[in-house]
């Protein structure tokens, strides 16, 4: 079973590999009809791996002082969910992608990607080992680096596929030294052992809590959390199924998925969870802050993914465990539902520019009410599926002032910036020509399924919970005393959202200017890094540059050019006559016969 | 009656006379005659030695150089002959293919 749900994507993208210039537009349908066989796998493992079962099958790949790296894979609850959220949200991105890239020169190779990224991003979810993780971890990232980059005789993309990849891999040298941390520590990789060892309390002090977080800086350079957090934006270069697939569902939950697997590991060190914590709110309100100023459809989207991320980790912080991996699993289909539906205003409007749309309701028709299904999701209200993994979230911060009150006002910001983009797009009336209208059915499809889904998937919290809660006998918080807050504080942003983008005919900076100026400009972060790190390197490579062009190349070509100098005198003696040789070679005969007389 | 001595005399005046030639001459066809030269001065020695010692695998040798002679005057002139074809000229200054 495993094996089908992990290995169908793979043969798909050796098929399109092989043969995806002959397929041609089939070569998208073959990948999505292996993608989608997996989805049975997927039901029958949910059948083979009841709650509270852990299902290791490991073989020996590397030996290294007697210590054996293994292959293999890990199937509990957790992984089947994560597997299921990959394999579903995978084949309707690939539906959708029949339709949105239709007439796209690299059809198949962007089909043969997505299945590159289907495959590893299995193979990360059933890592049994943190090295094969690990190879995963940097294949979905390969992945994503492609697939920005997708357009890449865009500069703007090839440049966003560079930073993607480099900053995330400032987060993945972290995970690395944590992963080596842990080996020199306990010399298993197996994450079972691992957390038994750290669960046990064999593991612990600086050790623990060091690697917990080196293990983190991972997560938050995947995961897009603050301060490593400003590639997603940009990430939004890519095709708009790759934003949903890669870039809200899967992909950028890997990092939380990160800390769910090793939870115990964190659980046992509170220094961790509470870096985890403050992460993940200050995250989740920060970028809610930039979604609110930003102008461009799929970017507002971008913030948002990194905002509920960011509450993921603030769930798994302060250790509702549950609901952030309810949140994880809510957002996934919320999420490529904005962003499918995002791809649908876009290709009607034919601008990225929230400015230049509006009106746009009545040409969609069902773009429209998925946006809509999603922003309520997103906001959380009920019975929407947001609201019953949100809520929780933040009624678990409440006896942290701090951290409420973050998660609070980034809920008002949440269901604030949602819907002045539902507004400024679907409401009032059009500020730019839009020639189309909604697409094909291969586009409506999983606008519909993902409709459904984020209006139900939110109702199965008590079978979630019961399936792989840490503690599944306790009952889920769907109801506290902090939910009302939570919801007129949601309403509140709706109400606002209303009140100040919609029938308004064109948009203008309605903060005070300075905050306004510091959120559009994301803070100065990215100018802050580029004055920081980037300009320095860059300066150190140009010495180092020149040190290498003056100085080692120098040495190098003056020993050449002595050696050629040297010959260049040489050569007079070589004046090519063979008597001249013959005459000479007559002397030294003499010369050696001489000698030889001479010794004798 | 001359001596081993008288003998070795002419064969090295030819010698020096054909080492001569093959040094100094202008034109390939003179110094292949050097060269034939020097090798009619080492049959020379040889029969000379092979006289005054009685045994006869002197002239034995010199008999093989005078077919190795032959030889490299075939070869010798064949060269010089696709060489006055291709460059029209048997001047050995002029033949400086290998000047540095």
């Amino acid at each position: 079973m495993v094996l089908a749900v992990w290995l169908l994507p793979l043969a798909s993208f050796l098929i399109l590999l092989a043969a995806g210039r002959r397929l041609g537009h089939r070569s998208g349908v073959v990948s999505s009809v292996l993608t989608g066989l997996t989805l049975p796998g997927v039901v029958a493992l949910l059948a083979a791996a009841p709650a509270g079962t852990t299902r290791l099958a490991a073989w020996p790949w590397l030996g290294i002082l007697g210590h054996g790296l293994s292959l293999g894979w890990l199937v509990d609850p957790l992984s089947v969910m994560m597997a299921g959220v990959v394999a579903l949200v995978s084949t309707l991105v690939q539906v959708y992608s029949l339709a949105y890239m239709k007439g796209d020169r690299d059809f198949p190779v962007f089909f043969a990607e997505i299945s590159l990224f289907t495959f590893a991003m299995q193979g990360l979810v059933f890592a049994p080992d943190l090295l094969q993780l690990f190879i995963f971890w940097e294949l979905v990232g390969l992945c994503s680096y492609l697939l920005i980059g997708f357009w890449h005789t865009r500069p703007a993309a090839a440049r966003a596929a560079t930073k993607a990849f480099v900053v995330t891999r400032t987060g993945d040298l972290g995970l690395l030294a944590g992963i080596l941390l842990l080996w020199s520590a306990t010399g298993t990789l197996n994450i079972p052992r691992l957390l038994a060892l750290a669960g046990s309390g064999a593991l612990g002090g600086w050790v623990l809590t060091g690697s917990a977080l080196l293990v983190f800086a991972g997560a938050v350079g995947k995961s897009a959390q603050f301060p490593l957090h400003t590639w997603l934006p940009d990430a939004m270069e890519g095709p708009t199924p790759i934003s949903a697939l890669i870039h809200a569902a899967t992909m950028v939950a890997a990092g939380v998925y990160l800390v769910a697997r090793m939870y115990p590991l964190f659980a046992a060190s509170p220094t961790a969870l509470e870096v985890v914590a403050s992460i993940g709110a200050l995250t989740a309100l920060l970028a809610a802050g930039m979604g609110l100023v930003e102008n461009e459809l799929k970017r507002v989207v971008a913030y948002s993914t990194m905002s509920q991320l960011g509450y993921m980790m603030l769930g798994l912080g302060t250790g509702a465990y549950t609901a952030g991996l309810f949140q994880l699993f809510n957002h996934a289909f919320f999420k490529s539902l904005l962003f499918l539906a995002a791809g649908s205003v876009i290709h009607a409007a034919d601008t990225h520019d929230l400015r230049r749309m509006g009106g746009l309701a009545r040409r969609l028709p069902l773009s429209a009410p998925a946006f809509l299904a999603g922003a309520l999701a997103l906001g959380g209200i009920p019975p929407f599926s947001g609201f019953f993994s949100k809520d929780p979230i933040i009624a678990a911060t409440a006896h942290q002032p701090a951290l409420y009150a973050a998660a609070l006002a980034g809920a008002l910001l949440t269901s604030l910036y949602i819907f002045r983009a539902y507004f400024l797009v679907f409401a009032g009336t059009p500020r730019g020509e839009h020639p189309g209208g909604e697409g094909s059915s291969a586009m409506r499809g999983p606008l519909w399924i993902l409709t459904v889904l984020s209006l139900g998937s939110g109702l199965a919290y008590h079978f979630f919970h019961r399936y792989l809660g840490r503690h599944p006998a306790a009952p889920y918080p769907v109801w506290s005393g902090s939910t009302w807050i939570t919801l007129a504080v949601s309403g509140t942003g709706i109400l606002l959202a209303w009140l100040l983008f919609a029938n308004r005919p064109v948009e203008r900076p309605r903060l005070a200017a300075p905050a306004h100026r510091l959120l559009a400009e994301r803070f100065y972060l990215d100018q802050l890094y580029a004055g920081t790190i980037v300009r320095p390197i860059l300066a150190l490579s140009r010495a180092a540059s020149w040190l290498d062009r003056r100085a080692v190349d120098g040495l190098v070509n003056g020993l050449a050019r002595m050696v050629m100098s040297f010959g260049r005198g040489l050569r007079r003696v070589e004046v090519g006559r063979a008597q001249s040789y013959a005459l000479a070679a007559f002397w030294g005969l003499a010369l050696f016969i001489l000698l030889l007389e001479g010794v004798r | 009656m001359p001596s081993l001595g008288d003998f070795l005399a002419v064969g090295a005046g030819l010698f020096v006379l054909g080492l001569f030639g093959a040094l100094m001459k202008r034109t390939a066809v003179a110094v292949l005659m050097g060269i034939e030269l020097m090798l009619n001065a080492a049959n020379l020695n040889l029969v000379a030695f092979a006289a005054f010692s009685g045994r006869i695998s002197g002239q034995i040798f010199a008999l093989f150089v005078i077919a190795l002679a032959a030889a490299e005057v075939a070869v010798g002139l064949a060269i010089l002959l696709s060489l006055f074809r291709s460059r029209a000229t048997v001047r050995m200054d002029d033949i400086d293919l290998l000047k540095g």
